[in-house]
């Protein structure tokens, strides 16, 4: 008997954007797996490549990016390969996305009411129906006034409503995959909890996955069940939300756990940092990426990739120092 | 809407106000006395007295502006000085055709200007938008008035295509027509490079902000997504440019009608300051400042209409 096809699956996947320094590798033979009803996190510092993987999933790569390797596969199938219709058809009805920043993602010159009948336009009902359709979901991720906010443009309403809104639309058509990039990032402490809530209410009931890709730990820590941490296009460890607290093995795990402000043990007048910076991605190393900025590093960890080991059924890292 | 609407419509008529107040302030700073300069060198005394009651210049200065105002208001320009024609009348006579002129203009602006704009942005970067960058630079520089000139003397002298002067025959749809192209393409063809200059830069910052990525997240087609979300928001700069443009295709026409030695208001003001007929240069100038009102005012609305935000600056 063979192993059941995951909803979704990345596979050594690589990407690189044309720039005037060459080709920069954005993402290096990435790979992650998601089963319906998982909430997975992508978690990552700036530039680590998670919103390129973002983009990719939901198929729509800025124009000057190219995929020079591996696949993205929805229920086995390859997206990445599809003619752009087929692409088309997959976008919005089965992998859906809430984007970063509500405010600029909506139109700014169309009534929330019209856009989210017009996301709706794979289905075959009339307008009227799509927008009782939109009314409902309004009232589901919690808009007091559903009616009102449907006549509304995107500036009129507040924070925590536009990222509502946000949310409502990418679950209209309920997606196979549910991709929220930075869902929280553009809210404050307030705000994060009660989008942190309706996550957490929406997931129990979600069929498919969700996919949260943040640099936000705490973000990770109340909604994720596994996660995949990102270094420099790589992905470096893959864990269960507990192991990634309490047994990070991938020296940056370990060091991104250390700096986050929520588990400092002592007092500090200065929060703690990883010293060095990430790698050039016009030229990486032909080591591990990490090692120079890595406390654990050894003279092979310049000259040659490290290996992918498996530590455990939900656990593995990219490093040659850990040992299963 | 409707705060906005009235807003607009007072600023507006403010406009026009302080437009005849500076006019008629102008009029009587110049020196000379205008019965005299009507009249010209050899005209009696007697003469000069009649036309002096006959204007009402022998009243005092605030009944002469209540006067003018009130008349003004009433749609009563005035008299000209020579055929003795009410002013209105000699306006309303000639303006279909700087009307039609100034529309066919920025209709061949919009068209051409338009769509090489979106060329422009289809083929970014290529040898198209180039040559079509350069072209444009070309259009903008090139003055209506040498444009008229070269017409004319290519199509209408060296080639015999189309008519040299005036509007074409009454009536006869076919030769008006023929007579529109080249003061046309005159007026509007610098306006075809500006329009495609500006359609290109606003498509091209439109088609990358983060909506446009939601709206192809969501897997609408390419199509409504340039129709229905990035068109209306490109457009605004546009509709505002064009109004504002507006009154400088208004002042081309001045040049391209004399050209043409098409009838039309600006031939009518070019004669009526030529024979220092001031009833009729303010009028002309009057009625001029009223329609670039009516036609800044409307597309201001229509701004607001396509733009919720626009109009809730006017909001509180």
């Amino acid at each position: 008997m063979t192993a059941p096809v995951p909803l979704l699956s990345v596979e050594n996947l690589t990407i690189t954007y044309a720039s005037d320094a060459g080709p920069v590798q954005a993402l290096r033979a990435a790979h992650l797996t998601a089963r319906a009803g998982e909430v997975i996190g992508i978690v990552g510092e700036s530039g680590c490549g998670k919103s390129t993987l973002a983009s990719a999933l939901i198929n729509l790569l800025a124009a000057n990016a190219r995929v020079t390797s591996g696949a993205v596969r929805l229920r086995g199938q390859d997206i990445l390969t599809l003619p752009e219709d087929a692409k088309r058809a997959i976008r919005g009805r089965h992998i859906a996305m809430v984007f970063q920043d509500p405010m600029t993602s909506f139109n700014p010159v169309l009534p929330l009411g019209a856009q989210l009948t017009d996301f709706q336009h794979h289905l075959p009902q009339t307008r009227a129906e799509k927008r009782t359709r939109a009314r409902a979901m309004l009232a589901r991720v919690g808009i007091p006034d559903p009616d009102l906010v449907l006549t509304r443009f995107i500036h009129e309403l507040s924070g925590g409503m536009r990222q509502r809104a946000a949310i409502a639309a990418a679950l209209l058509m309920t997606p196979d995959v549910l991709v929220a990039d930075e869902p929280t990032t553009a809210l404050d402490v307030t705000m994060e909890a009660q989008i942190i809530h309706l996550l957490r209410a929406l997931r129990a009931d979600h069929q498919g996955t969700i996919l949260i890709v943040t640099h936000h730990l705490g973000v990770i820590g109340e909604l994720c069940d596994r996660v995949y941490v990102m270094y420099a296009g790589q992905v470096v460890e893959e864990a269960t939300v507990d192991d990634l607290y309490h047994a990070p093995r991938h020296p940056y795990t370990r060091a991104l756990i250390a700096c986050d402000p929520a588990h400092l043990e002592t007092h500090t007048p200065v929060l703690p940092t990883i010293p060095g910076h990430l790698p050039d991605l016009t030229a990486p190393p032909p080591g591990c990426s990490f090692a120079n900025r890595c406390p654990l590093v050894t003279s092979r960890c310049h000259t040659a990739p490290p290996p992918w080991v498996r530590l455990s059924d939900t656990q593995a890292a990219l490093c040659h120092e850990v040992a299963p | 809407m409707l705060t906005y609407t009235i807003k607009r419509i007072g600023l507006a008529v403010l406009i026009l106000f302080l437009v005849m107040l500076a006019m008629y302030a102008m009029v009587f700073v110049v020196p000379g006395d205008p019965a005299a300069v009507a009249l010209g060198p050899r005209a009696t005394p007697a003469l000069k007295a009649e036309l002096i009651t006959r204007m009402g210049l022998d009243q005092p200065l605030y009944a002469q502006v209540w006067n003018f105002f009130r008349n003004a208001a009433t749609g009563d320009l005035g008299f000209d000085v020579w055929s003795k024609r009410p002013v209105l009348s000699m306006i309303l006579e000639v303006f279909p055709n700087t009307l039609i002129l100034g529309a066919v203009a920025l209709g061949v602006a919009l068209v051409l200007g338009v769509s090489l704009g979106c060329l422009s942005v289809i083929w970014r970067g290529s040898l198209i938008d180039r040559v079509l960058a350069i072209l444009s630079v070309s259009m903008i520089s090139v003055p209506s008035f040498v444009i008229a000139i070269y017409g004319l003397l290519i199509f209408s002298v060296w080639l015999g295509w189309l008519p040299a002067i005036g509007a074409g025959e009454k009536g006869d749809l076919g030769s008006q027509a023929r007579a529109v192209i080249l003061p046309a393409f005159a007026v509007g063809i610098s306006w075809v490079g500006y329009l495609a200059r500006l359609v290109r830069a606003s498509m091209l910052e439109v088609m990358g902000a983060n909506h446009i990525r939601t709206a192809r997240a969501f897997g609408l087609p390419e199509g409504r997504i340039v129709a229905r979300y990035a068109l209306r928001i490109a457009i605004i700069p546009t509709i505002a440019i064009l109004a504002v443009g507006f009154g400088s295709i208004l002042s081309s026409a001045v040049f391209v009608e004399t050209v043409f030695s098409r009838p039309g208001i600006g031939s009518l003001i070019t004669q009526a300051v030529a024979k220092r007929n001031y009833p009729l240069v303010m009028g002309t100038v009057l009625f001029m400042t009223a329609f670039y009102l009516v036609v800044v005012t409307a597309a201001d609305l229509l701004i607001a209409r396509l733009d919720p935000r626009v109009r809730d600056v006017y909001r509180s």
